[in-house]
């Protein structure tokens, strides 16, 4: 096969050659993520999931990770995960919208319109603004509710 | 094959006659995502989800349960087609591209059924007269 020889022909250069434009940058995005939801989103929903079927214990000892540690002897593993689970729940969140708003935007390239420069610029742009204010709204929302009980 | 539309013209075409079903499926699930998962996401956020006992009565109601069970379905279908994708995009040197498409295969299947399988139990554990987490 000709897959792992190295080949004396030129080669396609990558990312690092080109100036980054919101169009570039909208369809690398859908790729990074697509991934982050495929495997992160993807195996915390089934950790969750199974956690919920297996039980209160079970369940309670996915939040003490994910979420927040209720015991008064926090250990170090809990207090790192409890940050860290955060961090990769508004990232998740972020991946969605991000995802979702770049996905319409393919629906529309799909039928041949919004290829005219100004307006594929506008709407990358606009892409990247919303799945922020989507991500920044919604995690608001959740940390007000969780104030007021 | 017909000759009136665009997809006309391609359906059947490619080295294996299916050059356009993986595109097609991608969209299709796509679409079907839209709904499913911002349903999804909209439920966790208005839900008391430190509440085990909540979260459960929640989800072992049919209509949700239902909707659960497809959105995994769609779920791990379309990232199958996405990542797959990828991993032919990305991933060069014949041996570890094969392995990665048999490992994606292997998460998208499995993860597909033991989500599926955690609902039934969520969903029938009551019918069948057992606590959650049996059966």
């Amino acid at each position: 096969m000709a897959g792992n020889q190295p080949s004396a022909r030129p080669r396609s250069p990558h990312l690092q050659v080109y100036k980054w434009t919101p169009a570039m940058a909208v369809s690398i995005f859908h790729r990074v993520s697509g991934d982050g939801l495929a495997i992160v989103g993807g195996l915390m929903f089934l950790w969750w999931l199974g956690a919920l079927a297996a039980g209160p214990d079970a369940y309670a000892a996915f939040l003490a990770c994910v979420w927040h540690d209720p015991s008064p002897e926090i250990g170090t593993f809990h207090q790192i995960t409890n940050i860290l689970g955060k961090v990769v729940l508004i990232g998740l969140t972020w991946a969605f919208f991000q995802h979702l708003f770049s996905g319409l935007r393919h629906f529309v390239l799909d039928t041949g319109a919004g290829y005219e420069l100004k307006t594929n610029k506008l709407w990358s742009s606009l892409v990247f603004i919303g799945s922020i204010t989507a991500t920044a709204a919604v995690w608001l929302y959740a940390f007000a509710e969780a104030l007021n009980g | 094959m017909g000759n009136g539309t665009r997809l006309g013209r391609v359906r059947g075409l490619g080295s294996s006659h299916h050059g356009s079903a993986h595109w097609i499926q991608q969209r299709l699930t796509a679409l079907a995502n839209i709904l499913l998962v911002t349903w999804f996401v909209v439920s966790m956020f208005r839900l008391p989800l430190g509440d085990h006992a909540a979260v459960l009565r929640w989800a072992s109601n049919p209509t949700v349960a239902l909707a659960l069970i497809l959105m995994v379905a769609n779920v791990f279908w379309h990232l199958r087609l996405g990542l797959q994708v990828m991993i032919e995009d990305y991933v060069h040197g014949e041996a570890t591209k094969i392995l990665s498409l048999v490992l994606l295969n292997f998460y998208a299947i499995g993860g597909a059924a033991y989500g599926i399988f955690a609902i039934i139990r969520i969903a029938l554990a009551p019918a069948a007269g057992l606590a959650p987490g049996g059966m």
